[in-house]
This record gives C-alpha cells, sequence and structure tokens, in this order.
C-alpha cells in the first residue's frame, strides 16, 4: 500500500511520518500534500489560543473526551515553543492529555515553533491537512502560549477559542486590539478563582464595543464561557457553544463559511507563494555565486541599502 | 533547499515511581543540544510510551526507571515496538539497575544504560553519534 493510502486508511504510523516530513520541509512532503488535497476538507477544525499557564491543554484534554462520547474522531495539535539559543525544544503539552494515549480515536501531535511567530508553527495548516485526510473528524489545535497579537490560528481554524483566567483584567484591557478580536468563543478557565465574573463583565463588554465596530462579525455574537478545566466544570457549555458557532457557520446564509475556507486558502497560498518565491530566487542567486551573506555585507557597509539590494536581485532574478 | 532533520526523542517513566528530576534534567539538557523532547510526565504504561513514541515519530525513546520494575518494562517495550514495525526507534534506559540486570536489557534491544553518574555531554555524545533521523517517506 502507497503512502496515500495508508494516510486515508488513517495509518498512525505513515501518517506521523508524514507530519515529520513536513515539519523537517522535507520537499517530497509536497508531493504527497498535493495528492492528499482532494480529501481534505470534511474534518472540523477549533483552535485554543491564551496566555502560557490558563489552561489551554487541559481544556483540550476535556474537549477531545466530549467529542470521543459523541464517537468522533479526535486530531490534536499541540505547539510549545523553540528554544531560539539552542533550536531545542520541551514539548509537555502530552502531560494532560494522557487518558487518550490508548485511544486509537484519537492522534495526538506535539509540535515545536522553530521559529515561527505567530502562535503556530509553519507546517500546521499543512498538518490539518493530513489528519483530515486521514480521517479525524474533529481537529484541536493549541497554539504556544501567546501573547497579545498571535492571531494566525484564527486563519486556520473554524471556531477560534480565546482563553483567558481571572485577575487578568488589566491585561484583557491590554490585549484588546490583539486576540480580544479573534475569539469565536471566549473561556474564562479557572472560574472558581475570584474575580470570574468580573472578568466575564470586562470580557463582555470588550466584545460588545467590538461588534458595533466591525462589520465582520457576520452576525455572531461571540460566545463567553466560564469553565474549571481539571474539574470538568462547564465543558459541557463550552461543547455546546462550538456546536453553535459550528450550526451558525454551516448555515452560510451570509457567506459565513466561505469567509473562514476563503481566509484558510488565501493564507496557505500566500505562505506557499512566499516560500517558493524566496527559495527560486535564493537557488538562482546561488547558482550564480552570489552569497546571501555578501549582500548583508554589502549593507552593512552602507556601500547600498536593503532596499536597493532587493530592487536589483528582483530586476536579475525576475527577468 | 531542504534543512537538516531534527532529532525528535521521546522521554517517559514507566512504573510506579513518582521521581521525575532525573527526567527532567535529561530533558532539558536534550533540548539545550538542540533535540525536540516529548515529555509525558510519570506513571507511563509501556503501551502508553509506544503509542506516544509512534505517533510523535520519535528517533529515540529514553526510559527513566529507579523502581526496579524495568525487568517488565524494558522487554515489553521493546515487544510492543517490533509488533507496530517501529524496531527502528532507538530505546535506551537511564536510572538504577542492579549490575546484572544490565546485559540482559541489552539482550532485548535496549541500546545503551546510562547509570547514575554518567555525564550529560557523554550521554548527548553518545545520542549525536547511534542516533540518526530517519529518511523520508516517499510516494
Amino acid at each position: 500500500m502507497g503512502i496515500i493510502d495508508q494516510i486515508l486508511a488513517g495509518e498512525v504510523r505513515a501518517t506521523a511520518r508524514l507530519l515529520r516530513d513536513i515539519d523537517d520541509q522535507v520537499s517530497s512532503s509536497q508531493t504527497i500534500l498535493r495528492e492528499l488535497y482532494p480529501y481534505t476538507g470534511k474534518a472540523y477544525v477549533v483552535g485554543f489560543t491564551g496566555s502560557p499557564g490558563v489552561g489551554k491543554s487541559t481544556l483540550v484534554d476535556q474537549l477531545a473526551l466530549r467529542y470521543r462520547k459523541e464517537g468522533k474522531t479526535v486530531g490534536i495539535l499541540a505547539v510549545d515553543p523553540t528554544s531560539p539559543f539552542s533550536g531545542g525544544a520541551i514539548l509537555g503539552d502530552r502531560i494532560r492529555m494522557q487518558r487518550h494515549f490508548l485511544d486509537s480515536g484519537v492522534f495526538i501531535r506535539s509540535l515545536a515553533t522553530r521559529g515561527h511567530f505567530g502562535g503556530l508553527t509553519r507546517s500546521t495548516n499543512d498538518m490539518i491537512n493530513v489528519l483530515d485526510a486521514m480521517g479525524k473528524d474533529v481537529i484541536l489545535v493549541e497554539t504556544v502560549g501567546v501573547g497579545q497579537d498571535e492571531v494566525e490560528i484564527a486563519q486556520s481554524a473554524h471556531t477560534t477559542i480565546v482563553v483567558t483566567i481571572p485577575g487578568m483584567g488589566d491585561e484583557i484591557q491590554a490585549i484588546k486590539a490583539g486576540i480580544m478580536e479573534i475569539g469565536s468563543i471566549f473561556v474564562v478557565n479557572k472560574a472558581d478563582r475570584e474575580g470570574s465574573r468580573k472578568t466575564v463583565r470586562e470580557i463582555r463588554n470588550l466584545v460588545e464595543l467590538g461588534m458595533r465596530r466591525r462589520e465582520e462579525s457576520n452576525g455572531w455574537e461571540p460566545l463567553i464561557v466560564e469553565t474549571e478545566a481539571v474539574k470538568g466544570r462547564g465543558i459541557e457549555d463550552l461543547f455546546q457553544g462550538i456546536e453553535k458557532h459550528r450550526d451558525y457557520l454551516l448555515a452560510n446564509d451570509r457567506g459565513q463559511l466561505d469567509d473562514v475556507l476563503q481566509k484558510r486558502a488565501r493564507n496557505q497560498l500566500m505562505e506557499a507563494l512566499r516560500d517558493e518565491a524566496l527559495k527560486t530566487i535564493v537557488g538562482r542567486l546561488e547558482s550564480r555565486g552570489v552569497l546571501i551573506d555578501d549582500l548583508v555585507r554589502k549593507v552593512v557597509d552602507k556601500e547600498s541599502d536593503p532596499y536597493s539590494v532587493v530592487q536589483q536581485v528582483l530586476a536579475e532574478e525576475l527577468r | 533547499m531542504e534543512k537538516d532533520r531534527k532529532l525528535r526523542i521521546l522521554i517517559a517513566k514507566p512504573g510506579l515511581d513518582g521521581h521525575d528530576r532525573g527526567a527532567r534534567v535529561i530533558a532539558r539538557a536534550f533540548r539545550d543540544a538542540g533535540f525536540e523532547v516529548v515529555y509525558t510526565g510519570c506513571h507511563q504504561t509501556p503501551e502508553q510510551i509506544v503509542s506516544t513514541a509512534i505517533q510523535e515519530d520519535v528517533d529515540m525513546v529514553g526510559l527513566s526507571i529507579l523502581s526496579g520494575a524495568h525487568t517488565y518494562s524494558f522487554p515489553r517495550i521493546m515487544e510492543l515496538l517490533r509488533e507496530n514495525r517501529a524496531e527502528d526507534i532507538t530505546v535506551i534506559g537511564g536510572g538504577i539497575f542492579p549490575l546484572e540486570d544490565i546485559p540482559k536489557l541489552k539482550d532485548v534491544g535496549i541500546k545503551e544504560i546510562f547509570e547514575p553518574g554518567a555525564k550529560l555531554q557523554d550521554i548527548i555524545g553518545w545520542v549525536r553519534e547511534n542516533v540518526k533521523p530517519r529518511e523520508a517517506v516517499s510516494l
């Protein structure tokens, strides 16, 4: 059986190996992705984002369990940071997901950011497609712990869940322009802590302000759910909230599903274009014996400037 | 323009002892050596460890154990890897072992055993020398 058939049959080892090749940017993986693409588009993608320590992994663990109760199969992609110094990483999201390790209906993959900014990895969208093609009904994507501006997940997920905890009130103010704009659902986790109601109120205020400002909310009013993930409290509400958002998207009466799909496709297309264009140009430069380092030197020595160098390179290499 | 493959390693603690200081230290050292380390915490069964190793597509599994249960868990892990056609994954052990057990563990396919006092640099050196990222899959 070839790799394509193995993946379509949901074969775990083949899938795991392909994901590795994608992460390592092995060029043969692109050929395989091309073949798999027609088989994608069936899975529902839910993204989880928020600061480190707010409970994203625990929520993902609980929701995976909830989806399994529905008989749905689940793929999980969990991102942790790469050390900028060594290039290594410790990927620890699985610690909270141990109960799923022996469930053949759940596939978990830990990913390292490898220098990519935006909350996800460079490979995440392709990996979503692979898990989709292998037949996972729901794909839960957990971003690296993010600050304010890592909104990439909103371009990959159907439903984006922004997770926060009580007592981050000032922080909510601070992040109102960033990730507070991308939530389809806001979760206030660790809701047993003091100040939970206040945090909910603050989010509601921000959401309502945002609704008035934004036309692209397309008629969806973001939900706010209180949870206590370690105890499983509020998980049913969150699950129902996701279902509600899914119904809203699938109704597509204002083209809302189309919006999501277009955003994702555009993002993937532009990224691939950027990568390929860069690869092509650098390749041509190298084949003429021009080193990037030499160009850098010119800029450092003020012999030229970045803008002129780029214009020159493009003029010569894209003729 | 293909990049170097990154080594992926699973650090796992089979069995019931909850002393994971050693596992954390080695995980950290591997991170600093530039490896991607999947860490799953304590109390893992051989089945959980093998399932994780396969889903995460690691090149090596490092087993940390202090409880004496290695005589069961190590051979069982090797057996499960073979059953899943994943015997290409290198397995090493670290912790406390009776001397006479070490040859037996190597017999079942554990590539190396590191005992208390092993230097982190030596372990990292051993990994670099003996574990290579696997080949890409092809169509």
